[in-house]
């Protein structure tokens, strides 16, 4: 037989080979092994469920199990209570780890002290995509699959098709990776990349923190994707190295001749402030098209945008200023560590002084439990990743999503407002 | 061979549609938060829907979170099948992981209220009411395995494992 040279892989492609150890292709269903499996409070309880369905009583790899108290944190009901009994009494028995309450989202603690360069991550929550910004293959499943998971130490995948995303040009300031990755979304729609792998690349992306890479890798599966990968570089070495955590890095990039199902090129420098309007992700606007639209609650927050920049920026704009007094101001920063990095910074005192109200880590107001749930008619300007009818807890109100930058000023005016103006 | 009547929703139905976030508090109890299901879309569907009944839906159903109470309480809704133009990926493999089939085909020859016969093995959907003869998208094999045991607990308690006998 001919000597055939391997095609060029994607980066899907390219992590999903060397953890399975076979060569595979996009289309190519394959079992591998997985390096972390997590559950989180709303998905946990029914994986404990079907685990002890199937007869199983032990961890495939208790240390790479980890089970989150995030999404009801503090719990407002007995039986979400109850359910956080549930979990902590399974995580005990079993040996997994507990990040209990107050400890943060489960995809910004992966972040910060769990995901590697080439790693496979899977998660009962769709969110999990989030660690793809330091390049490794993280995708959400139900609590069934992670159930077996949680058993075997592996599950099953078709290897993706991958979209590649080219960015050029640099962001205007008040313009931010919140703006580019809503661009993305309205431009491909909220089935744009269903079942595919979105891989970013161009000078823009190398040139992008972590945390900017986060805030685009939570948000691919808006667009339907399995999974959405930057390379693994410096800047991810940095990352991994400051947090004591530089054996979990390798470099990692596509192949130049991997096959890609299409490219998109994205010229950054032209984006504006951006904001996806009631009650679809992709049904996306720039600021302009809807400033002026009064807003009753401002939330900055979540594993999108509830990071330590964050926080930053939004101070910026509301340092020695007061939210407006219609307006209620929410911020819930997304981990313990944010939060005590945000205390140092002085980021809390002045968010405190503009009329902020702090939350403690977790999901808040995101998922409609708690903390946040919005009045009958009333207009909520979110960071998060989500703005589906009924979201925030009522079906009779209205999310808009945008940057923290457009959430900090439109808390100064309440009113949808561009952050550009101010600063 | 499954009968019922054709349920029609739009595009785009989220899980956040299908199990609305305030009633999470209920996820450890199914049969209660499936009086539930679909009612920010619909709040007529839980006292229409029959025992046997489809779900009829657009493109890109069930997009949104992991939850997999989201076709577990369709299906304890009395739901047999989905049938979509298309669906997300998270819930179409929970859907066949609770052993409830998603069917990928050409919802707009089907009408409202239809009388519709799906036959699993053949591949086939002939809506009654209208005569219309669909075919549906071909599930991967390995989710087909799954489905024919009713759901990816039952097959793991048989088979162990996950058997994977062909790579396409």
């Amino acid at each position: 037989m001919a000597n055939v040279k391997a095609m060029g892989r994607t980066l899907a492609e390219r992590i999903l080979s060397e953890k399975a150890g076979i060569d595979v292709k996009a289309g190519d269903i394959v079992v591998s092994p997985v390096d972390l499996v997590f559950a989180q409070d709303g998905t946990a309880p029914l994986a404990i469920k079907q685990f002890l369905a199937c007869g199983f009583d032990r961890l495939a790899n208790p240390a790479a199990t980890i089970f989150f108290l995030d999404h009801n944190a503090p719990t407002p009901t007995k039986e979400l209570s109850n359910d956080h009994l549930l979990i902590r009494d399974f995580a005990g028995q079993t040996g997994a780890r507990l990040s209990d309450v107050g400890e943060g989202i489960c995809h910004q603690v992966i972040a910060e002290s769990h995901a590697g360069s080439g790693d496979i991550i899977i998660g009962a929550d769709s969110h999990t995509v989030t660690a793809g910004a330091l390049g490794a293959f993280a995708t959400g499943l139900g609590s069934t699959d992670i159930a077996i998971a949680l058993a075997l130490g592996k599950t099953w995948f078709r290897v993706p098709q991958s979209i590649k995303v080219l960015v050029s040009g640099g962001l205007q300031k008040g313009v931010s990776a919140k703006d580019l990755i809503l661009y993305l979304i309205g431009k491909i729609g909220a089935d744009g990349a269903t079942y595919m792998s979105l891989e970013f690349c161009g000078e823009t992306v190398e040139n992008m923190t972590i945390s900017q890479r986060l805030t685009i890798a939570n948000m691919v599966v808006e667009a339907g994707a399995k999974t959405g990968l930057f390379p693994a570089d410096e800047t991810s070495r940095n990352y991994l190295m400051s947090r004591g955590r530089g054996h979990s890095y390798r470099p990692l990039q596509p192949d130049p001749d991997a096959t890609y199902e299409r490219i998109i090129e994205i010229d950054a420098a032209s984006l504006e402030p951006m904001v996806a309007k009631p009650h679809a992700v992709d049904n996306t606007a720039s600021v302009a098209e809807v400033k002026g639209t009064k807003v009753q609650q401002v939330f900055i927050g979540t594993c999108t945008n509830g990071r330590l920049d964050d926080l930053e920026v939004a101070t910026e704009i509301l340092k020695g200023r007061k939210c407006h007094p219609n307006t209620r101001l929410l911020v819930t920063p997304a981990s313990r560590e944010v939060l005590i990095e945000a205390v140092k910074a002085g980021h809390i005192q002045a968010l405190l002084e503009a009329g902020a109200i702090i939350l403690p880590p977790g999901c808040a107001g995101c998922v409609g439990v708690h903390q946040g749930i919005l009045g009958d008619g009333e207009v909520c300007l979110s960071t998060a990743n989500r703005n589906f009818k009924g979201r925030m807890g009522n079906p009779n109100s209205f999310i808009y999503l945008a940057s923290p930058a457009t959430a900090a000023a439109s808390a100064l005016s309440g009113e949808i407002s561009d952050p550009r103006r101010i600063m | 061979m499954l009968r019922g009547k054709a349920l029609k929703f739009g595009d785009n139905i989220s899980t956040d549609h299908i199990q609305p976030g305030r009633y999470s508090y209920l996820r450890s109890n199914l049969p209660e938060l499936a009086k539930h299901v679909l009612e920010d879309v619909d709040p007529t569907f839980i006292s229409r829907v029959r025992k046997g009944d489809f779900i009829v839906a657009g493109s890109n159903f069930g997009l949104g979170s992991s939850r997999e109470h989201a076709p577990l309480i369709i299906g304890l809704a009395g739901v047999s099948a989905i049938l979509a133009k298309s669906a997300a990926r998270i819930f179409f493999r929970n859907a066949i992981n609770v052993g409830l089939p998603v069917l990928i085909c050409d919802t707009d020859r089907i009408g409202d209220g239809d009388e519709l016969e799906v036959d699993l093995a053949a591949g086939t959907i002939v809506d009654l009411t209208n005569g219309a003869r669909l075919t549906f998208g071909k599930i991967p094999e390995v989710m087909l395995n799954i489905l024919n045991e009713c759901g990816l607990v039952p097959y793991i308690k048989k088979y162990g494992d996950f058997i994977i006998t062909s790579r396409g």
